[in-house]
């Protein structure tokens, strides 16, 4: 299932979208977040039971703003969520 | 989420319905489903899994004596009590306040789930655009979800949006959509997404002479691209179904019609019960898995 | 030379004359409906403020959101549009030469600009089109409050108590700040919450340019006191507030027409 967390408004669209069928729960993106984005939480979207990763609520609506400084401008760009991801379950669309 | 705004968003009455000519005692399983959203909180009864009674009715603040007082309206005159339900599902916004739930389930996966019920197995694509927020779903034959997308943080796109601008040129939000489609030519879109200067664009063009039944053509252009958008992301497969108080808004379905070449489908009964049917069917199988019978 | 700059924003045009680099007079009026009335007459007065008329004027250049629509409309007849971004760094830098980030937060838009020691723009980022990241936010939310919105700021600056504000979207804070006001909320409370929030959103974006000192703060939001302390709290740095903040847009334009 891939899971759009995130939202579209006047200056952009900003979605981090998680693979749960590549997802393993094994947190590390939950502690290489620098800010607290990404949680992992018991799998509410099946009768299966399991841990997914998900973004936590309160930042779901501020994405834009929270992961902004790990987009600079110019230089590379490395985001810590991703990289530490093994299986690739985890992509933003900004 | 304010109670005054609750109130005001308000739009349908409240009821309570018992299918007739149907009878829990013979039952295997018998199911139910707690949606408590933000504005209305519904509970649906299933006697294996078959529709058996229902409720809507506003939530107001949501606490745990809300899903409690819409269960047992819907429980109402069905000689059943809360203890005699095999499974509880919660669901919706305040489904962490359905104390006496033995599982909570997202409203998403309950909501594709519910579309099927309500619309049959062909649905495949599930657009819910609430007063606040604005889902789409992708799911499979069962019900089962593949993709989804949550947008809750902008108000444009949203029944919120379409009320400041309903406001904004004095109709009634329940008019404003065949209002807005009462043009000869389709204008513009607003250029502003963002309601505040969508707002402000709109007045500019109504000082500018234009009627109000074009202002709100070009707001809910705007407004039917913006969903598209949305949907564009996780992708749109027939059949598309539209769910949530903006799904009634004439204007806003005629042209997501237009833009993506699809018709939606209707519903065989009221689709504003989709999240907690779906909570009710998970409940189901929930129960089955228990009793090893899945 | 006189050199003139004019920066139309979202909300305010501000007109700024140069004699040979030096401030001759500053003017600014609101948007209003008609950006082209509001924009010549504002230029047209301040001229005849400064006991001038339109033929003293050796070169103009225009700047803002309404710029390519008022550019060449009489008596404006600008030499050259630039950027809002080209001209705040212009004029940033000639107010503080040792500017590396400047942070323009006006009506609409939010923007952070990193500039070199020549004052050249490197890197800039935008917030923009969403009312939630400037200062259209905090109008709102005053009306909300029902306090004006030059009261905001200190109002804010009472409060001695940190609450969180959910709500992204301007619409939706509307209804929060409604909802807080009614839990019996302080309103100093609720205007700090808003206050915090709008610095937060802007130095989030500032973050993505980079914070490198000195940083200068510019822009209609400049004039607020409300929002300058939770700023520099975000930010960890001092931010430096030029006199007028709101001309600096026109004054760097004016003096890149001074330069052309």
């Amino acid at each position: 299932m891939l899971a759009h967390y995130g939202y579209k408004n006047g200056s952009g669209d900003y979605f981090i979208i998680i693979d749960t069928d590549k997802c393993d729960g094994c947190g590390k993106c939950v502690e290489a977040c620098p800010y607290g984005v990404l949680e992992l939480a018991p799998n509410e979207y099946d009768i299966e039971e399991g841990i997914m990763v998900t973004v936590a609520e309160e930042q779901r609506k501020k994405i834009k703003y929270t992961c902004a400084p790990c987009k600079p401008v110019s230089g590379e760009r490395r985001l810590p969520c991703v990289l530490s991801c093994e299986p690739k379950a985890i992509t933003h669309s900004w | 989420m304010t109670e005054e705004k609750t109130q005001e968003c308000w739009k349908w009455p409240e009821y309570r319905h018992t299918m007739p000519e149907m009878d829990w005692h013979d039952a295997k399983i018998v199911t139910a489903g707690v949606d408590v959203g933000s504005v209305g909180s519904k509970t649906v009864i299933m006697v294996d899994g078959e529709l058996y009674a229902c409720s809507v009715m506003r939530t107001g603040g949501v606490s745990e004596e809300t899903a409690l007082k819409v269960t047992n309206w819907a429980l109402e005159g069905t000689g059943l009590e809360i203890k005699d339900i095999h499974y509880v599902v919660g669901t919706g916004y305040g489904r962490v306040n359905v104390p006496f739930a033995k599982r909570t389930i997202t409203e998403i996966a309950c909501h594709a789930r519910g579309a099927h019920y309500i619309y049959g197995p062909t649905v495949r694509t599930v657009l819910d655009i609430g007063g606040q927020d604005c889902k789409a779903i992708r799911c499979d034959e069962k019900g089962k979800v593949l993709s989804f997308l949550m947008n809750d943080k902008c108000a444009a796109g949203t029944g919120r949006g379409l009320e400041v601008f309903a406001d904004l040129i004095s109709v009634p939000i329940q008019e404003v959509g065949k209002v807005s489609l009462s043009v000869d030519q389709e204008p513009q879109p607003v250029s502003n997404t963002c309601v505040i200067f969508a707002k402000a664009e709109a007045l500019a063009l109504l000082r500018q002479g234009w009627l109000k039944e074009r202002v709100a053509a070009a707001y809910h252009a705007a407004m039917a691209d913006r969903i598209v958008d949305l949907l564009t992301r996780v992708g749109v497969e027939k059949d598309l179904v539209t769910t949530g108080g903006v799904a009634k808004n004439v204007g806003v379905v005629q042209r997501l019609e237009r833009l993506l070449g699809v018709k939606p489908l209707s519903p065989r009964m009221d689709p504003i019960l989709a999240g907690a049917i779906g909570a009710a069917l998970f409940a189901k199988a929930l129960q089955e898995k228990e009793l090893g019978l899945r | 030379m006189i050199a003139a700059g004019v920066d139309v924003g979202a909300k305010f045009v501000k007109v700024v004359i140069l004699s040979d680099g030096k401030v001759l007079g500053r003017a600014k009026a609101p948007v209003g409906f008609d950006v082209w009335r509001s924009s010549s007459d504002l230029f047209e007065n301040a001229l005849k403020s400064a006991g001038l008329s339109r033929r003293d004027v050796g070169k103009g250049v225009v700047t803002g959101m309404g710029r390519k629509t008022i550019r060449l409309r009489p008596p404006i007849n600008a030499d050259e549009a630039v950027s809002e971004v080209i001209a705040d760094a212009a004029g940033a830098f000639q107010l503080v030469p040792t500017v590396k980030t400047v942070i323009d937060v006006g009506a609409e838009e939010g923007r952070g600009i990193k500039v070199d020691q020549g004052g050249k723009v490197k890197d800039f980022v935008i917030n923009e089109r969403c009312a939630a990241g400037a200062g259209t936010f905090v109008e709102a939310m005053a009306r909300a409050l029902e306090v004006s919105v030059e009261d905001m700021g200190p109002l804010a600056l009472k409060s001695t108590k940190t609450i969180p504000m959910n709500a992204q979207c301007c619409v939706f804070a509307e209804s929060e700040v409604v909802t807080l006001i009614h839990s019996k909320v302080a309103k100093e409370d609720v205007a700090k919450a808003i206050h915090d929030a709008i610095a937060s959103r802007i130095s989030s974006m500032v973050l993505r340019v980079g914070v490198e000192r000195d940083v200068v703060l510019i822009g209609g939001v400049a004039l607020n006191p409300g929002f300058v302390v939770p700023l520099k709290r975000e930010l960890r740095v001092d931010v430096i507030l030029p006199e007028y903040p709101e001309f600096v847009s026109a004054l760097g334009a004016a003096l890149i027409a001074t330069n052309i």
